[in-house]
């Protein structure tokens, strides 16, 4: 039973991975472009609705309705005055200018928020959860958490395949500079496509926040995960990343149940065995 | 050269003798300039006007809180000292640099040699886990330039560095409590209440949960001595996202108490999925994770009556020798001062200053280093941590602190207060309650 337990509790695990890798999925598929501060993003998120709730009194959730758009906003703002900057044939100034913009967050959330260790407190919803079967019970918040990822990715796929933002972002993804001789502007779609991936940073963010406490040096332990989910799933597809969440969190719980010091290595090794056999993620979209 | 006399009149041998790079460039330096002048010197680190103390502490990164109060306690020692320091009718100047190790150990012993070769510093003080004191300590040792650290159990900043109990060390000087304390305060809160002794263990794989589970040192050995049954699935990595496979042994075993040396996002994190996952134990006491009111706060009502070990709190009967105040006219003026909850690092903070002014008065000659370290060594001084005795400790270079446990309860004048509720290991300090199991 307790195997069971370890997979299903698992397949939760991999929601919350998903979750986080969604936006690094997205900006890597549309503009080839690796974010090292995702991490941070995340945590600016949580300290947002930080501290909107301890302002308002808001329920954590209520407060996406706030720092979504605005960190969606905030997003659009970054690609189109600093990001796009980076662009270019090299690929190192992207992944300096963002490993530079790593460490300036955290140090301005610490003078900002200090170094305190603080948590989106949701009352009863916090642990609340029914049990399926005898030995088998499932947290209501961790399975919020998948259902909103699921959501999440359907949400996207149906602006990718339905809308004609999502027409405009997949042919900049299979080729930038066709589309711009059609008269598009990559800079600004590139900010569109930063602006949806901090929308989601903001979902990330409030449901990591209410999971376990966070601080203003925690976003990097939280890049590794979602970049691993990214390329097990496959670059460029949404559904690929879910799926990579998905496995990486039950190969964790598997290997925890063997001892809780594989956990993070039984995940590893599937990475590496997926890399190894695939290269190119599950189920790629965009050829290597 | 190799012979010339020293203040008091003896000869002695010259510091050139003794290989050691910065000793030769400074020893050189000085050297020439004594020939010059004919003046016989003793190995100082400047002309003595001005005494420089350095302090390295984890001011960013994930070990941030524990140095939250450093400007506080700063700020009270230099209003306390006026930036000066008088011995035997002479002046000098005192002062304080402080540096952060941005709690990366290669950081801090970067931090430290700056402070020990450009600022020349007379004396380092250094605290905050073993991650700060011991790469600033092993600098001081190698530069021959004395050290106080504290907060970090003796052991690790001990033995990790090399220590041999009969030999020591010969310019680092360390107080704080010890693994075997936290295992006997734990134990004794345990046996406190009826349970079934069956015990869960949560050790990470790093420095601490290695210690802590380790076979022969840690808690096993003790804990199977005085009845109780341990169920230690493994160490785990830091900042695990999921903790069912420990929820299930512990379940299987039917544990009663859990404990272990968790970082508080872990903490939270299994704290949380026990709950969910239906799992109720009577007793959790772990360290590290519940040291800051913050963190317990961050568990809502579900952080009532978690026990943890307790190494300060205002109401030890003790007061600085520097300042008169005593462990509670501290705390609060901590909180009036910043409108925060008193953390146990203040008193360790305030103490680490306490020893340094007063080994530096007592050195005869304070830009002197081997006076410093000497007068370190004697150092028998009532502090508001507790009475530091470097002479009764487990091994050579370590003074021990008292140790007691306690309980952390929702109400009183914050969120929660911390009630000391077992000292059979310092009875001296008061217990503010009984122990009580988890609701």
């Amino acid at each position: 039973m307790e195997w069971i337990n370890a997979i299903v509790q698992g397949v939760l695990l991999g929601g919350l991975y998903a979750l986080f890798a969604t936006g690094l999925s997205l900006m890597f598929g549309v503009m080839r472009f690796v974010n090292i501060a995702h991490g941070d993003f995340i945590i600016i998120a949580a300290f947002a609705a930080f501290t909107l709730t301890s302002l308002t009194g808001m329920h954590p959730l209520a407060t996406l309705i706030v720092v979504a758009p605005v960190l969606a906003l905030a997003g659009y703002a970054n690609q189109r005055l600093i990001l796009n900057r980076t662009l270019g044939k090299d690929i190192l100034p992207p992944l300096l200018v963002t490993f530079g913009m790593s460490v300036v967050l955290q140090n301005l959330m610490l003078e900002a928020f200090t170094a305190d260790s603080r948590r989106l407190q949701s009352g009863a919803l916090e642990t609340a959860s029914f049990q399926v079967i005898d030995g088998l019970s499932i947290g209501v918040l961790p399975l919020l958490v998948f259902l909103v990822a699921v959501a999440v990715i359907w949400s996207l796929q149906r602006v990718f395949y339905g809308t004609g933002v999502g027409r405009l972002l997949r042919a900049t993804s299979d080729d930038q500079t066709t589309v711009k001789l059609m008269g598009a502007n990559n800079a600004h779609i590139f900010a569109i496509a930063t602006a949806i991936a901090s929308f989601v940073v903001a979902i990330a963010g409030v449901f990591l926040a209410m999971r376990t406490n966070f601080d203003p040096s925690i976003g990097p332990a939280r890049l590794l995960f979602a970049f691993e989910a990214v390329i097990i799933g496959g670059l460029g597809n949404l559904w690929g990343t879910l799926a990579g969440g998905i496995l990486l969190g039950v190969a964790q719980n598997i290997g925890a149940q063997i001892d809780p010091g594989f956990q993070v290595l039984f995940g590893h090794l599937v990475f590496l065995a997926i890399i190894a056999v695939r290269p190119e993620g599950l189920f790629p979209r965009i050829k290597a | 050269m190799s012979i010339h006399l020293s203040k008091d009149g003896k000869t002695e041998k010259s510091a050139l003798w003794k290989p050691s790079r910065r000793r030769f460039l400074k020893s050189s330096a000085v050297a020439s300039a004594a020939i010059v002048s004919g003046l016989s010197f003793t190995r100082r680190a400047r002309a003595a006007d001005t005494i420089k103390i350095g302090f390295v502490s984890p001011k960013t990164g994930p070990l941030a809180p524990f140095a939250e109060s450093d400007e506080f306690i700063l700020a009270g020692v230099r209003a306390a000292l006026g930036d000066e320091l008088t011995l035997d009718g002479t002046t000098y100047g005192l002062e304080i640099i402080v540096k952060d190790s941005q709690s990366n150990p290669n950081r801090a012993a970067d931090v430290a040699s700056e402070l020990l070769l450009s600022d020349e510093v007379n004396l380092m003080v250094v605290s905050s886990t073993p991650e700060t004191t011991n790469p600033v300590a092993d600098q001081c040792e190698v530069n021959e330039v004395p050290c106080i650290s504290t907060v970090a159990p003796w052991q690790p900043w001990f033995f990790t560095r090399g220590g041999q109990p009969d030999k020591g060390f010969d310019y680092t000087y360390h107080f704080f409590w010890g693994l075997e304390d936290v295992i006997a305060v734990f134990t004794e809160m345990w046996s406190s209440l009826e349970t079934n002794k069956s015990v869960g263990g949560l050790f990470p794989n790093d420095g601490d949960g290695n210690a802590w589970g380790d076979e022969n040192l840690g808690f096993p050995p003790v804990l199977a001595s005085q009845g109780f049954t341990l169920t230690d699935p493994g160490r785990y990595q830091n900042l695990s996202d999921d903790f069912s496979a420990q929820i299930s042994a512990f379940k299987q075993a039917n544990a009663e108490i859990v404990t272990g040396v968790m970082i508080p996002p872990d903490f939270t994190t299994f704290w949380t999925q026990a709950k969910q996952q239906g799992f109720t134990p009577k007793i959790a006491s772990v360290g590290k994770a519940l040291l800051f009111p913050v963190t317990v706060e961050t568990l809502g009502d579900a952080g009532h009556n978690l026990s943890s070990e307790i190494w300060w709190t205002p109401s030890h009967p003790f007061s600085s020798s520097l300042t008169g105040a005593s462990a509670k006219d501290v705390a609060a003026a901590y909180t009036t001062e910043t409108g925060k909850q008193w953390t146990q690092p203040i008193g360790f903070a305030h103490a680490l200053f306490e020893v340094a002014v007063d080994a530096l008065t007592r050195s005869g000659d304070p830009s002197d280093y081997d006076s410093v370290r000497d007068a370190l060594a004697e150092t028998k001084l009532d502090t508001i941590v507790g009475p530091l005795d470097w002479s009764a400790g487990p091994v050579k270079n370590v003074a021990k602190t008292p140790l007691v446990g306690g309980q952390w309860r929702l109400g009183g004048d914050f969120t929660y207060d911390l009630v000391v509720t077992s000292n059979g290991s310092a009875p001296a300090i008061p217990t503010g309650g009984a122990f009580e199991a988890i609701a």
